[in-house]
């Protein structure tokens, strides 16, 4: 038996939001908690509306429905850029990186509010050693693994409530995956809150500490990650396979 | 386990893909070698690409905005135009008005009205770029077709309430006394005006180039052109850049418009709509969005379009036409397309 | 048969089709409805005129492109039966000869530019065509040996079609019954059958594909249209009628310029008239060149006798000045966009 979900106080709820993307409903009636200081898993198959949903808590797209609110605050209709400041670091599912751009330049952009902290970037740099050695150069450069970690690498550039991360292992060798993986709970061991998209079975079962389940633009179940990686029939249930074959 | 640490390049680039960024670059002295061979008198040359690159550098100020503000916002200002023309009405008003300085036989008198001239353009069409993004684009943020049918009635506009203001006729004016006639060098006679606007056009650039690459502003710009959404994702309000930029580019377009009066020593309300031309070219060939990009084609432009008109009058637009496509063939996009993330 | 005559798009509206049915029975009927050279003039060239933006709409409101060329295709058609009236001297064959020419240079040159622009990027067409067509009325006027540069030329059509020829001994209702009257009567069912084949083209599977493509062309791509190819199909239909209109324009005129058929002020002009009328939709390029061609020839006078009016209230004559009528032009243009897209044919139908 694993202990039991983390009871906080949520940073972000989602209640009811439904969004349209031109004539299609992507999301219709998204229900969500994400509990402080927790690792919150997004779970579902592909095109459920995982990333609608990230993207609509950043405002990129709107919820023409329903309401969100963060850290106590109501951020449902708030311009993007005020929802960036309020306090969430956003890791796109492209990654976002500005390839024009030097690495420095990109993490200089990241801290919005000032100079880059130095301890900061020394915790960054033991996390993404890559991003030291390429420090000057141009972002497009990058290979895809390193521009994962530049992409994490920007939100953690400064202290941020709440992480929006879109898929980090996507597509990544399992060496860069391990790398991730422990960046990724190095920010958890910070008491950091975090909502994770991930399809990668192990890096979810291990970073989560609860999780909600989409499928066709609902949240289908929530509870601890504990619960959901210990039912293999639940798992088929709500995502068509189980964790194990994966 | 970590991650590789290398960069993920071939270990031998061949000399041609070492080469190639610089190609756009290397354009502009290949054209004037060409010129040069085909261009039979040495002196004849040499004033020819002093007066393309004066041309080439004016150009380049007027277009430099447009290209950034469609770059950043996806927006395409046919209206442009219009702030070349109102720049040019209002500074030749105010050097008219300061006739005690440009008559005076002193470079440093004669500077400063021309400073003057400008700064009042720079200040006009700014605040009329602003007026104008707000009131004519703002709306039709995101759709193409509008936006072209309401700045181009938007130019119409203006142009009509310049003739409204000045009068229907065109006005013409003589340089400031310093920057009449004409300086020899290597038995070339070489306009003192065309020297200065190399000058200004080349320190403009470097400013821009400067504030694009060290100043917070430009990072943001520039990351913004190539995606707009994570640079608002990271906290910045790009709405404000983007208005700071059409501002800017209004007001560097109005500033232009004054030193391409200066050079014709005429103006007229349709100057900008006319100068239109070859500025879409110019930001075609450079690739829609990027500032380098636009600072090349418009020294191409300058250079061709000289050489042209000393070789062969008739086709000297019709030659621009021609180096766009040809870059066009070679580049679809233009010679330094913006990476653009959707 | 009336139904299908309009290929099934009917007016869809009891004012736009009284409008309609007015505007038609006016042109049909102008040489006897309004007798004298100006208004025949002016009946001529709303039959030109329509047939100019129809085809322009073709282009603009069906399939979603800007172009600043159509006054340079215009001016092809019309170029060509000058020349060709010129050169090969005065006949019918001449003006076929001409019309064929300056079609096919229109479609080849439209194929070119289509090709070359709407691969890459839409909006490339738009700055593309506007710097090609000011190349061409700048080359038009150098030429001169050719093109008789800034005085354009003139030329000798058939005798048929000229005041010259006379056709009965006696008025017909107070008219002479002459060349003048055939030649017009000539431009009208040329124009008539021109805009009904726009017509037809735009309700034919062919404009359905267009219209998908300017709504989402990215899901038209998806669905497997090649959307350059059917892009550059439009431009080069639009183009070839534009030159048909350029060329019916030379045979009504006997002359041709730069200022009657390239200037920027007509290309202009052709946008005023779409967006006034109605984009996306055929009927409105005879309501707006219709509305646009009238109010030209009064609407200046209108606005003298309106600045002479006010003359000692500060700037306000000046901003009503006959020359200044483009400015108003200007407002209602951008208001348009804005406030009725759909344009007169729109609010008509109930849905502006």
């Amino acid at each position: 038996m694993s202990e039991p979900a983390p009871q906080k106080a949520p940073i972000l709820r989602i209640e009811g939001a439904c969004t349209n993307i031109a004539q299609y409903h992507i999301l219709q009636g998204v229900d969500l908690e994400v509990p402080a200081g927790a690792v919150t898993m997004l779970l579902g198959r592909n095109g459920v509306g995982k990333t609608t949903t990230l993207r609509t808590i950043m405002g990129l797209w709107r919820a023409h429905r329903g309401r969100i609110t963060f850290d106590g605050q109501e951020i449902t209709a708030l311009p993007t850029p005020a929802i960036s400041r309020a306090g969430i670091g956003f890791v796109p599912e492209d990654m976002g990186i500005f390839s024009d751009l030097t690495v420095e330049e990109n993490m200089t952009l990241a801290a919005a509010s000032g100079p880059l902290d130095s301890a900061r970037l020394d915790w960054i740099f033991a996390a993404f050693p890559p991003l030291k050695t390429f420090w000057k150069k141009e972002a497009g450069t990058l290979s895809g693994g390193q521009k994962q970690m530049l992409a994490i690498a920007r939100a953690m550039a400064e202290e941020r409530k709440l992480y929006l991360i879109d898929e980090p292992t996507k597509g990544l060798a399992p060496a860069i995956i391990a790398t991730m993986a422990g960046a990724l709970r190095d920010l958890k061991a910070q008491g950091a809150s975090i909502l994770l998209v991930e399809q990668n079975f192990g890096v979810a079962r291990m970073l989560g500490d609860t999780c909600a389940v989409m499928d066709d633009g609902r949240t289908v179940w929530t509870g601890a990650m504990a619960d959901l990686a210990d039912d293999t029939s639940l798992q088929e249930r709500l995502m068509g396979l189980s964790m194990e074959t994966a | 386990m970590s991650a590789p640490d290398h960069l993920p390049t071939m270990a031998q680039a061949s000399p041609w893909q070492r080469l190639e960024p610089h190609v756009p670059l290397l354009l502009i002295p290949v054209l004037a070698l060409l010129g040069f061979l085909l261009i039979p008198s040495t002196s004849s040359w040499l004033t020819l690409t002093v007066s393309g690159l004066a041309m080439g550098m004016m150009i380049f100020i007027m277009a430099s905005g447009m290209t950034l503000v469609f770059g950043l916002m996806d927006v395409i200002n046919f209206g442009h135009g219009a702030f070349i023309s109102v720049g040019a009405f209002v500074g030749v008003t105010v050097l008219l008005g300061l006739s005690g300085l440009t008559g005076a036989p002193s470079l440093w008198l004669n500077l400063l009205a021309v400073i003057l001239a400008i700064t009042a353009a720079a200040l006009a069409t700014g605040l009329l770029g602003l007026a104008f993004e707000k009131v004519i684009v703002q709306p039709v943020y995101g759709y193409h077709l509008k936006q072209i049918l309401v700045t181009m009635g938007g130019l119409i506009i203006v142009e009509q309430l310049i003739l409204v203001i000045w009068g229907p006729d065109e006005i013409f004016l003589t340089r400031p006394e310093a920057l009449k006639g004409a300086v020899t060098f290597a038995g070339a006679a070489i306009e003192k005006y065309r020297l200065v606007a190399v000058g200004f056009g080349l320190l403009l650039f470097l400013v821009m180039r400067w504030m694009l690459r060290s100043t917070r502003i430009g990072l943001i710009v520039r990351a913004g052109v190539e995606n707009g959404e994570m640079v608002e994702a990271l906290g910045y309000r790009l709405r404000l850049v983007f208005i700071g930029v059409f501002v800017a580019g209004s007001a560097l377009a109005g500033l232009g418009g004054v030193m391409w009066g200066l050079y014709q020593e005429v103006i007229t309300a349709h100057m900008g709509a006319n100068l239109m031309v070859m500025i879409f070219i110019v930001v075609i060939i450079g690739g829609l969005g990027s500032v380098e990009g636009c600072f090349i084609g418009a020294l191409l432009v300058g250079l061709m379009q000289n050489y042209v008109a000393f070789l062969e009058p008739k086709l000297a637009l019709i030659s621009n036409i021609g180096l766009m496509v040809a870059i066009l063939m070679w580049r679809p996009q233009g010679m330094m397309p913006v990476v653009k993330a959707k | 048969m009336l139904t299908r005559l309009l290929s099934g798009d009917t007016p869809r509206s009891l004012p736009l089709t009284l409008i309609l049915l007015a505007i038609l029975v006016s042109l049909a009927l102008a040489p006897f409805l309004f007798p004298g050279t100006r208004s025949v003039d002016t009946a001529a060239r709303i039959c030109v005129f329509i047939v100019l933006v129809a085809s322009y709409d073709l282009m603009l409101g069906y399939a979603g492109i800007v172009s600043f060329a159509h006054t340079m295709f215009f001016g092809m058609g019309a170029y060509g039966v000058a020349l060709a009236s010129i050169h090969m001297g005065r006949g019918f064959d001449a003006l076929i000869v001409g019309t064929l020419a300056g079609g096919i240079a229109a479609a080849a040159l439209a194929l070119v530019i289509g090709l070359f622009s709407l691969r890459v990027r839409a909006i490339f067409f738009a700055m593309i065509t506007l710097a090609v067509a000011s190349a061409v009325a700048v080359l038009v006027s150098q030429l001169s040996g050719l093109t008789g540069g800034e005085d354009g030329l003139n030329y000798k059509i058939p005798r048929a079609l000229t005041s010259a020829q006379k056709y009965m001994d006696e008025k017909l209702f107070g008219v002479r019954v002459n060349g003048k009257l055939l030649n017009y009567y000539l431009v009208f069912a040329c124009s008539t059958l021109l805009f009904l084949l726009l017509l037809r083209i735009v309700n034919s599977p062919f404009g359905r594909v267009l219209q998908s493509i300017r709504e989402n062309d990215f899901r038209a791509e998806a669905i497997g249209y090649r959307v350059v190819y059917y892009r550059t199909a439009a431009t080069c239909l639009s183009a070839v009628a534009a030159a048909l209109a350029g060329s019916l324009y030379a045979i009504w005129l006997r002359y041709v310029g730069p200022d009657t058929t390239l200037s920027f002020e007509i290309m202009v002009d052709i946008l005023l008239m779409v967006v006034i009328g109605g984009m996306g939709t055929m009927y409105g390029a005879v309501i707006g060149a219709t509305l646009f061609i009238v109010a030209q020839n009064y609407l200046q006078t209108l606005m003298g006798a309106a600045a002479e009016g006010l003359e000692g209230v500060p700037v306000l004559p000046l901003l009503l000045n006959p020359d200044r009528w483009l400015l108003w032009l200007g407002v209602l243009f951008v208001l348009s966009v804005y406030f009725f897209p759909t344009g007169v044919v729109g609010r008509l139908r109930g849905r502006g």
